[in-house]
């Protein structure tokens, strides 16, 4: 697996665009997206008037009124340096993918049903339309997504998955999808086009980490709305004290009273959200999965039921060698030596693994044999026996008739105990190999499907954060069941066929939950299409890709449990963070209020509980403070909060006792702070 | 405060727990249509009603329905109301021959009995005739309250049920919650009250002559049936201007009890019928320790602030015991005086058994404050379960999200049409009461109403406003409330403090119950422990309250430092 690589959180490069990008985003058309920062940008540009104003007619307090205008544009701009900083981000990730699909060429068929030699016309890879056919030889880039319709090839894949070994593609079955701009190695195909150049699968990726196409995810939708309505509160709250103030005898300066509004509505949440949301997609598509759309990263996180395949998700895969079991009159450390010498030539998992084993639990270490000295006989399917003749030995490991036979004899004339060994080793789902010297029979080894060793505490944690792990294997039911177990799973689905899959999902579906899944051939598609969170594998078929709504480049069925991990990750962040926002407001309202009717009211500096310096510097620290905690929340908007796979109330007990509990006080110390500086800068 | 003091508040408590946890499942299985004890009895009753109706009662509404079915119906109770006072002098059973009632205060106090504030401009025992007080407000102290019942089983429908798209049936709801739950309790209190000492009598009242050879008369009339509903139902409209101060209406110290109990039974006992009717009681529970523990600390407040009194007066040598008894009645004491007012306020009952203006300022921030909060501490008849409905829902989607999950309460994915909703529903508040106070505040004709200036004037205008919005009801005092000017404003407010909220409460409510229950995970963010509790307090103080700071800081807070600074107005 490819592990998320992360480039530094500010690339200078990355950061210069980002300054830029925020100025560009003052125009009112894209301000107008984010309520929140809408309105402070409005009353930025009413504070500025009135500076000029007061400017131009000499008036006092010109210094406090222009302090206050810049940092209420420093607000607006904060905010959207995060929001482009993310999509920076995004994008050089976009980029460099985009460059290998520049202008290629494409030979579109003129007679697709006939022969390969047949006359094809140069084109542009922007001109295919959906059920074109193009040939594509050796060398050429394939120039868009499509179906092999003819023929096999070697494709390079690293463009999209960053794996350079190259991956076989070909008509039928499986192996069929092949992805625009990737490069075919040797050989040649026909592919029919499935998507039409802008909308394939590339250019979606690209158009989703680039934040060009990004639409606000449901969530965060609601949220927004949760926003809008908190600053609509906010600004009855602020404009009706002015009524108030009159009738206190108080007259407020405008200024003031934006001030006021701008620290009390959510600008912290409101600035961060969409960067928030943009470093979610981008730290999915760094882990090299491409979701298609904002919402199924949200739904990831909401997933209640993970179906995972045995093979490569829970086991490794390859049947690997995990005990030595002696003939009578041979101790298991001779097999362990005879098996180790067999093995040194395998290079299959499964002779690795012997090696391994031999010298690991055995304590046997690797003979010195050259080579020249040793006679190495490969495993064929003929045979069904390998090994290896050096010093005048002869050792021989393989199937077991094949050995047996090997040694003159039959299963019913071996030893009891052999026999015996031989039998537990298969009812138990693993798979005999018998080891001879000779005509010697040594023993027996035990290969088998082995659990990857931290999967099971993976699953515990898993249950501790409410997600059932089912197993899906095409295993009989007394194989799956001991795996199941050994696992630690809540489920298996023994046998299974897509149908069972497309079933059970179902079956959990009406009951509320929601369900993950991944798959990859054709057949999985009706599965993948029904799972709340698709995960198709990109050397899956093209029907699979279109029926998930999630692509994992590295086609590793493990990545399931990332992605769920992903999906929670946005959302704490944006829980957390709305949390932080809204908790911070107490210590505002104490800063500035004091501050407002201190002519009026002396005695309200009782509630002045900061000891702030005077009533300007106590305004114009509230509105820094807001300004900066927004540049100094980016960091964690963009990584993210820390993530624990612990359950909902331990989660909450933990990010309320830091985000929330934390709002409600840095804003008291950091205010004091700045309104010591402020103070000692004599800037009010 | 005393430790005597503080039993008398836990025995009031206790003796609400131990009524209203029968109570709430007496609720919940009458309005699931099970049979309770007394079901043998009203239900021919019943029948008879939606016979005469022409109501059938197997045909559920949608929520749209039963909202549009509960506006008709109190849309013709506010305008037969209305009809009945205006013509008051022309109609039997006015002894004391009373003119029609003029039409702002009319229209004013129509409003406010349909919508369960009970706000009284007018003086009752100078103003409304025996019909207007029995045919009229009486009956629709008990028809808003079932409303509120109503509404909030509706809207408890909507958790408990999943994927369809009604909620109940609004006038069997209606129905059953006058016969089966307000009038059976109502009997039953009235006869306590009169117990007690509350007259019950049809007669106008005595004509006395006093030690100074006056002649005088003293008002009577049914006191205590209407004493009965006024609190059960959380009206809060007394038969006398003086209300639950007044010595026929509330008379003795276990009276006065019997009010406090009274008046938070109903409330209460709903949360236990929401906790039952969705399946799990202890989601209700959650919602009334959060309800009470603010209740608490708000009569603890209260209590400290009237004890300590005046510190001008102890100064002066006045008063030092006793704490500030100015505007109280000796017979209730510091405890019970601060009990009746956190609870009349905490739950929109607005019957005040003292002057609130004669409060000190903390003590008077008190009410105002609980007002603010929206009324859910425990709230009115039904609209305090669901105005804590919508706070619990508010913060589920604010903490929920803490958990990694977008957020869903009892099952139900809260998405962007419920925030839509219940940012409508909890932006009408700040609305009328921050809105019509500052527009008060700067209009000399309504200043004219004030009894005081400075911070005290505008506590007294911020109070109205909170009130009628609140659909609370209690008075502030000191406010000349009947003139035509604050006649219509709270009246308007009083409207949109009940139907501009509950409209989108209940379109929240169809838009929950055709949505899927999602089974519970250890993931799921925990609606039933200590956390939710103290996080919804969270979110009631800081999305409920915090708003509503600034105003209050120019009221009763800079009162009350100015107070220890020696300025008084």
């Amino acid at each position: 697996m490819s592990k998320a690589t992360s480039p530094p959180l500010f690339d200078k490069a990355l950061v210069r665009q980002a300054i830029v990008d925020a100025f560009i985003k003052l125009s009112p058309t894209k301000l107008v997206r984010n309520p929140v920062m809408f309105v402070t940008g409005v009353v930025a540009a009413l504070v500025t008037l009135l500076f000029v104003r007061d400017l131009s007619m000499h008036r006092d307090g010109l210094l406090f009124t222009g302090q206050i205008a810049v940092w209420l544009w420093f607000t607006v701009l904060f905010a959207n340096f995060a929001e482009a900083i993310a999509e920076g981000r995004g994008k050089a990730q976009a980029d460099a993918l985009r460059r290998t699909r520049s202008d290629t060429p494409a030979k579109l068929m003129l007679h697709p049903d006939d022969s390969r030699d047949d006359p094809w016309e140069a084109k542009n890879a922007f001109e295919l339309q959906v059920g074109d056919v193009v040939l594509v030889e050796a060398g050429d880039t394939i120039p868009a997504d499509g179906e092999v319709l003819e023929g096999i090839a070697s494709v390079n894949e690293s463009a999209v998955t960053g794996e350079s070994a190259p991956v076989i593609r070909e008509s039928g079955g499986d192996r069929s999808a092949v992805t625009g701009g990737t490069v075919v190695l040797s050989d040649w195909i026909k592919v029919r086009v499935t998507a039409a150049a802008g909308s394939s699968f590339l250019d979606r990726m690209i158009a989703l980490v680039e934040g060009a196409e990004r639409q606000k995810t449901p969530n965060e939708l609601a949220l927004s709305i949760l926003l809008s309505g908190m600053t609509l509160i906010f600004l009855i709250a602020v404009t009706t004290l002015w009524g108030f103030a009159g009738y206190s005898g108080t007259v407020l300066s405008v200024t003031v009273l934006v001030a006021l509004l701008v620290t009390l509505i959510p600008t912290t949440i409101g600035g961060l959200l969409s960067a928030i949301g943009i470093a979610g997609m981008d730290r999915l598509v760094r882990f090299n999965v491409v979701a298609t759309s904002g919402r199924a990263v949200e739904a990831a996180g909401d997933v209640d039921v993970l179906l995972l395949d045995k093979t490569g998700t829970i086991t490794y895969g390859n049947r690997l060698a995990t005990e030595f079991i002696p003939a009578p009159g041979i101790t298991a450390t001779d097999v362990a030596a005879a098996a180790l010498l067999s093995s040194i030539a395998d290079e299959t998992p499964e002779g690795r693994s012997i090696v391994a084993l031999a010298k690991s639990a055995y304590g046997q270490t690797e003979p010195a044999t050259s080579a020249g000295k040793a006679h190495f006989v490969p495993f064929s399917a003929q045979t069904r026996i390998s090994g290896i003749d050096v010093g005048g030995r002869s050792i021989r490991k393989g199937a077991v008739d094949a050995v047996l036979k090997g040694v003159g004899t039959t299963m019913a004339d071996a030893p009891r105990a052999f026999r015996e060994a031989v039998e537990t080793i298969s009812r138990s789902g693993g798979t005999p190999l018998a080891v001879a010297e000779g005509n010697k029979l040594l023993g027996v080894i035990h290969l088998k499907d082995v659990v990857k060793p931290d999967i099971k505490q993976r699953f515990a944690a898993l249950r501790a954060m409410g997600i059932r792990t089912v197993m899906v294997t095409g295993d009989n039911p007394i194989t799956a069941a001991a795996i199941a177990s050994e696992a630690g799973v809540d489920d298996y689905i023994a046998e299974a066929t897509p149908q069972d899959k497309l079933a059970y999902i179902k079956a959990e579906q009406a009951k509320g939950r929601l369900v993950a899944m991944c798959g990859d051939g054709t057949n999985d598609a009706p599965a993948l299409a029904q799972a709340d969170v698709g995960v198709a594998m990109q050397t899956g078929t093209q029907a699979a890709r279109e029926a998930g709504n999630m692509v994992d480049l590295d086609s590793n069925p493990t990545k399931l449990i990332e992605v769920t991990e992903i999906g929670k990750q946005l959302l704490m962040t944006r829980g957390s963070l709305t949390t932080f926002s809204i908790a911070n407001d107490v210590a505002k309202y104490f800063a500035i209020i004091p501050a407002l009717f201190l002519v009026t009211y002396p005695e309200l500096s009782a509630l002045n509980v900061m000891h702030l310096g005077t009533p300007q510097s106590a305004i114009l620290s509230a509105v820094i403070f807001n300004a900066l905690i927004i540049i100094s929340l980016i960091p964690l908007a963009l990584k993210g909060i820390a993530y624990r796979p612990v359950g909902a109330a331990a989660l909450l007990r933990r990010n309320l006792l830091i985000y929330g509990v934390g709002g409600l006080l840095v804003p008291f110390i950091g205010i004091k702070i700045i309104d010591v500086i402020v103070t000692a800068l004599h800037l009010a | 405060m005393t430790v005597a003091g503080w039993l008398q508040i836990a025995a009031v408590f206790g003796a609400v727990l131990v009524a209203a946890w029968p109570l709430g499942h007496y609720m919940a299985r009458v309005f699931q249509g099970e049979g309770t004890w007394g079901t043998r009895y009203i239900q021919p009753v019943e029948r008879v009603f939606y016979k005469l109706a022409g109501v059938n009662t197997a045909k559920e509404q949608t929520w749209l329905a039963y909202t549009l079915a509960m506006l008709a119906f109190n849309g013709v109770g506010f305008l037969s109301l209305y009809a009945l006072m205006r013509m008051q002098a022309v109609l039997p059973l006015n002894p004391k021959e009373f003119a029609g009632v003029a039409p702002d205060l009319a229209y004013n106090t129509a409003v406010s009995f349909v919508t369960n504030t009970n706000w009284q401009a007018y003086s009752g025992e100078t103003t409304m005739g025996h019909l207007v007080q029995m045919a009229g407000l009486t009956v629709h102290n008990f028809l808003s309250a079932a409303t509120g019942i109503a509404l909030a089983i509706a809207v408890t429908r909507a958790f408990a049920r999943s994927s369809v798209t009604t909620l109940g049936n609004f006038w069997v709801d209606m129905t059953r919650a006058t016969l089966y739950v307000l009038l059976p309790l109502s009997v039953l209190l009235a006869a306590l009250f009169a117990l007690s000492g509350v007259p019950q009598t049809l007669s106008a009242g005595i004509d006395v002559t006093t030690l100074e050879g006056v002649k005088q008369t003293i008002s009577l009339g049914p006191v205590a049936s209407q004493e009965a509903i006024k609190q059960l139902g959380t009206n809060g409209g007394g038969f006398f201007n003086a209300n639950s101060a007044h010595p026929f209406e509330n008379p003795n110290a276990w009276s006065n009890m019997l009010s406090i109990w009274s008046m938070l039974l109903v409330s209460s006992a709903l949360t236990f019928t929401f906790g039952r009717m969705v399946g799990d009681i202890r989601q209700g529970t959650v919602l009334l320790i959060a309800m009470w523990a603010l209740l608490i600390v708000a009569v603890g407040v209260e209590y400290q602030a009237e004890t300590a009194g005046n510190p001008l007066l102890v100064q002066a040598g006045l008063d030092a015991v006793g704490g500030n008894m100015e505007g109280k009645e000796v017979r209730f004491g510091q405890a019970m005086t601060a009990m009746y007012v956190a609870v009349t306020t905490g739950l929109s009952c607005g019957a005040v058994n003292a002057m609130h203006n004669s409060l000190t300022p903390l003590g008077g921030l008190v009410p105002l404050f609980l007002i603010q909060l929206g009324e859910i501490l425990p709230g009115g008849t039904g609209s305090g379960l669901y105005g804590m409905l919508v706070m619990a829902v508010l913060t589920v989607f604010i903490a929920g999200l803490m958990v990694g999950r977008t957020p869903e309460y009892l099952g139900k994915k809260i998405e962007a049409r419920e925030m839509k909703l219940a940012m409508l529903a909890v932006l009408v508040l700040p609305l009328a009461i921050l809105g019509f106070t500052a527009v008060a505040a700067m209009l000399p004709k309504a200043l004219e109403s004030l009894a005081n200036s400075g911070p005290r004037g505008l506590t007294e205008l911020l109070y109205a406003y909170s009130s009628a919005t609140g659909n609370n009801g209690s008075a502030f005092a000191g406010l000349n409330a009947n003139t035509p000017w604050f006649n219509t404003t709270l009246g308007i407010s009083m409207m949109l403090g009940r139907f501009a909220y509950v409209i989108p409460v209940m379109a929240i409510a169809g838009s929950l119950a055709a949505k899927k229950k999602v089974a519970p995970s250890p993931g799921t963010f925990p609606t039933r422990g200590v956390l939710f509790i103290g996080l919804l307090i969270g979110v009631i103080l800081i999305l409920g309250g915090l708003q509503y700071f600034p105003a209050l800081a120019l009221g009763p807070i800079v009162e009350h430092f100015l107070m220890h600074a020696g300025k008084t107005f």
